[in-house]
């Protein structure tokens, strides 16, 4: 291995040291599993609900976000959305919707990666999981906000229903209808996810910086390195 | 990696598998959450009844004022539905001559909607496709329009002798036409026509399984629409029973594996299937078995006294599994098309019986159990109860008292009557509850009798074997009654409606035209309490017959199972024009219109056609909530659609009328319904601009 490389991805932990303190090293990789696993679920769950109550809709009308397709009444709601001229659902976030589970795999598999870099650079690899969840409501808001504020003014109730910014989490509304809007269980649990990426690092740097402090010969002996891992 | 062994790796996995999907579910309500499908704000939850002492005096004003009491108020309380709520029962009722059955919530006696089955009826755009509208053609009978029906029995399709909630079969009297609706979406899909008799009277009556569609004649007639006069009528008249085959995959009656039997010139009256003990029977009363032909207007009696002559009449005993053998063993002949078994093959295979009956009966009701047969008198003030293992004894014993001029044997009355019970004049129908009880209208007394049967059933009725317990008045001239499923395996004794025929005072008068009266009686208390909570007026045909079903035992679509439904075929439609497809194509004189419409518009929103094409107009209602119904008319074409949710439409018609139609949206659908139009252009021939007079028109006023 180069030099290089070495310094990148960090020292890999001596069979004795291994051995000798088998959970220091264990507790990272698993809390980055556990974190990976809980992303990869989060794809079967929703992440995000809308429900729309009125009076002709004794039922209301629900709408459901999953990272990677919308559905519930869709039709019903682009139905109504034509009267005040806001463009089909199905035109938001196509990008996103397209590439959501692309994206959470890569993330799975940067988060593997970030397990096995021993280095503080497996920070970076673990970023975009962390960072996932604000990612989703900056984007949900984004279009949100594009398709409220851009009404077709020649709708048929373009008099009466004025360009607005729907309301992303909590209680709104428009026309006669209610809005309740809230994170769903796959938005949880990619949260969790992030969480527990967090508290991983705590345990990944807690086990390999001592131990690349001790690779790094012109610095610190072998032994301390060893003595600090035993403190 | 070097830090855990494979196998540790391994489980390492499945634990944490497990652990997330644990995660997953860490809410209660995940699942619900999962589907979206959690409400806000439900309706309000009924809680216990406390009244204050303040609501007591204001209460108590009110009925004072409205002049209530007690048992009024309690009346009020059992029937009245808060608005949202929905009824216990659904009550499918004969529409009598406005050939249609209706439904009614029980026990509010709410209309809920109209069938139409043997009346073209704009509302449902049943007849009001075009210029060969389907459902029209089917109504024609020898190639006559006949665009009316009386409505008579209303039958729910049964397993195992229970409602299942799947089909509703419905007779025409005047016609002798059977409907088929389907409770998916309560839409009728098939009316078949007797090809042996004009009119009949006992249908519709399903055997236990619903392989059979019950379709007994009335009067004798020449089968297959043939010419006597009444000078023959012995030789050359007939009655008849048909069983029309049920293909409940299809959810048509298969009139290829149907077939009749012949029977004597009597007039069979009402009929019911033998179910458990009786199962493979079926009984139908008869009158005139003096075979009176009338003639008044030549001195001879009329037929109401020539037919009522004699003591005894014909309870008509069917063993129709032996009939469905012959008849897959080839033995029917065919009249008019139709195969018949003829009455010396009924009298050699032993699957025709006759028993005595006193005096022109009226309605035969088999018992809950199967086990005994309740004949009501009609002219004779008693109900008669035959058993079921008596005639089979009576049968394989021989034990005839006669044999009839056909040569029918006819078995000994001793011999088969389990008992009489003398309840009244004029009773007519029988139905049953759960408490050992049985129901009886009583038509000259107008009450409703409830009497205890007896065998086994009695044990639950604390009256003993066979007795009256009470008659409740109702208002007037009660015909049919109907109990909560009270005619199947296992009535629920809960409610009663009594068809009174005559209205007299009980409502507004109404012209010289009265509503029919159809009174609620709670039924839930055991000996003399039955007392009548509700009078509903009718004010559409003469109902005869209704039978009232669990509303929980229906599995009834809200909208079509998908956009596009062809509802005749209750299948997707390869026809029918999706988003995108619209337009109109033209191929010589024929011009092919592919229509959507959602709310609040059709596209296209103008067609233009030539005066004399034929136009071939394909609508989808492209719609999927609930209740977002469109209409679709053309004025002057005699067009109108009912549209409902995901549901295609064909329709075909000559535009033969020159001129701008406009065509539009007849329900109320959005408040942009005004704006759901457009225009048919009918070019007038000749390629004038405009119709001569107009441009004279026109040319003038400049």
């Amino acid at each position: 291995m180069s030099k290089l490389f070495t310094s990148l991805i960090g020292p890999r932990i001596p069979p004795e040291e291994l051995h000798a303190r088998r959970w220091r090293y264990l507790t990272p990789t698993v809390i980055f599993m556990a974190a990976r696993v809980l992303l990869l679920v989060s794809i079967f769950f929703p992440y995000w609900h809308m429900e729309l109550e009125a009076p002709q809709y004794p039922n209301g009308l629900f709408l459901t976000a999953y990272c990677n397709h919308l559905t519930g009444d869709v039709r019903e709601i682009d139905g109504l959305n034509h009267y005040i001229g806001m463009r089909p659902l199905g035109e938001a976030a196509a990008f996103e919707r397209a590439a959501a589970v692309w994206m959470i795999i890569a993330m799975f598999l940067l988060v593997e990666g970030a397990a096995a870099i021993h280095s503080k650079w497996a920070v970076l690899l673990a970023l975009p999981a962390v960072t996932f969840p604000i990612g989703f409501i900056v984007d949900l808001y984004y279009w949100m906000r594009t398709f409220g504020l851009n009404l077709d003014p020649g709708a048929p109730l373009s008099s009466s229903v004025k360009p607005f910014v729907p309301t992303v989490i909590g209680e709104g509304g428009i026309g006669q209808f209610k809005t309740y809007a809230e994170f769903g269980t796959g938005y949880w649990l990619a949260v969790a996810a992030a969480a527990l990426i967090v508290v991983g690092f705590f345990f990944h740097r807690r086990a390999y910086k001592p131990l690349f402090a001790n690779s790094q010969p012109d610095k610190t002996q072998r032994d301390t390195g060893r003595e600090g891992a035993t403190r | 990696m070097r830090m855990a062994s494979p196998t540790r790796y391994r489980t390492m996995w499945t634990l944490l598998l497990a652990a997330g999907a644990a995660l997953a579910c860490f809410s209660p309500d995940a699942i619900a959450q999962q589907e979206g499908r959690r409400r806000r704000s439900g309706t309000q939850e009924a809680k216990p009844v406390e009244i204050t002492p303040e609501q007591l005096a204001q209460l108590t004003k009110i009925a004072n004022d409205r002049k209530l009491n007690v048992d009024d108020l309690l009346a009020a309380a059992k029937t009245f539905m808060p608005s949202g709520r929905h009824d216990e029962y659904v009550l499918f009722s004969s529409g009598g001559q406005s050939g249609q059955v209706f439904a009614i919530g029980i026990p509010s006696m709410r209309l809920l909607r109209s069938i139409a089955v043997f009346t073209p009826e704009s509302w449902q755009g049943y007849g009001f496709a075009g210029d060969k509208d389907p459902i029209r053609e089917s109504l024609k009978i020898n190639g006559k329009p006949v665009e009316w029906g009386d409505t008579h029995h209303p039958a729910l399709s049964e397993t195992k002798g229970d409602y299942d909630g799947e089909f509703l079969f419905i007779g025409d009297k005047a016609n002798a036409r059977l409907g088929v609706i389907d409770l998916r979406d309560w839409d009728c899909k098939q009316v078949v026509k007797n090809p042996l008799t004009i009119s009949d009277h006992g249908a519709a009556f399903v055997t236990p399984n619903t392989d059979y569609v019950i379709e007994g004649g009335q009067y004798g007639t020449v089968l297959g629409y043939g010419y006597a006069l009444p000078e023959d009528y012995k030789k050359s008249y007939r009655g008849m029973v048909t069983m029309w085959k049920f293909d409940r995959a299809k959810g048509r009656i298969d009139e290829s594996q149907s077939f009749a039997l012949e029977l004597p010139p009597y007039w069979q009256d009402l009929a019911d299937a033998g179910k458990l003990a009786s199962d493979g029977w079926f009984f139908i009363n008869s009158f005139n078995t003096e075979m009176a032909t009338g003639g008044v207007e030549k001195g001879s009696p009329p037929f109401e006294a020539g037919a009522s002559k004699r003591d005894m009449d014909y309870l008509h005993i069917i063993d129709w599994k032996k009939a469905e053998a012959a008849f897959k063993a080839g033995k029917a002949e065919k009249v008019n098309g139709f195969p018949l078994l003829k009455l010396a093959t009924l009298v050699e295979e032993g699957i025709l019986h006759f028993a005595p009956e006193p005096k022109s009966p009226h309605g035969v009701d088999v018992t809950p159990d199967g086990k005994y047969m309740v004949v009501a008198g009609k002219l004779d003030p008693h109900v008669t109860v035959y058993s079921i293992e008596r005639i089979k004894k009576a049968i394989a014993e021989k034990k005839f008292s006669s044999k009839d001029e056909y040569g029918v044997p006819v078995l000994d009355f001793d011999a088969v009557r389990e008992a009489q019970v003398e309840l009244g004049l004029g009773p007519l129908h029988t139905q049953f509850d759960d408490k050992g009880y049985a129901y009886t209208s009583l038509f000259l007394d107008s009450a409703v009798a409830r009497w205890s049967l007896g065998g086994e059933t009695a044990k639950k009725a604390p009256e003993g074997d066979w007795k009256l317990v009470q008659k409740t008045p109702v208002q007037y001239n009660i015909g049919h009654l109907c109990a909560a499923e009270g005619d199947t395996v296992s009535p629920d004794g809960n409610f009663l409606v009594s068809m009174s025929k005559w209205s007299v005072d009980r409502f507004l008068t109404t012209g010289p035209l009265l509503p029919q009266n159809f009174q609620l009686l709670d039924i839930v208390q055991s000996g003399t309490t039955m007392p009548v909570i509700y009078d509903s007026p009718i004010g559409v045909g003469e109902p005869h017959y209704c039978q009232m079903i669990r509303a929980d035992k229906l599995k009834t679509w809200k909208v079509y199972p998908e956009v596009g439904w062809d509802p005749h075929k209750q299948m997707l439609s390869p026809d029918a024009p999706k988003k995108g497809d619209e337009g109109v194509t033209r191929e010589g004189n024929k011009v092919l219109v592919k229509m959507t419409a959602v709310r609040s518009h059709f596209k296209p929103e103008h067609v233009e056609v030539n005066e004399g094409d034929v136009i071939t107009w394909r609508i989808t209602a492209m719609e999927t909530a609930q209740d977002a119904t469109h209409g679709f008319c053309i004025g002057g074409y005699n067009v109108n659609l009912s549209l409902e949710p995901g549901e295609y439409t064909e329709f075909t018609f000559t535009a033969d009328r020159a001129g701008t139609y406009p065509y539009y949206c007849t329900e109320f659908c959005s408040a942009l319904h005004l704006e759901m139009m457009g225009y048919l252009h009918v070019k007038p021939k000749g390629n004038a601009a405009v119709p001569a007079k107009d441009a004279d028109h026109v040319a003038a006023s400049k």
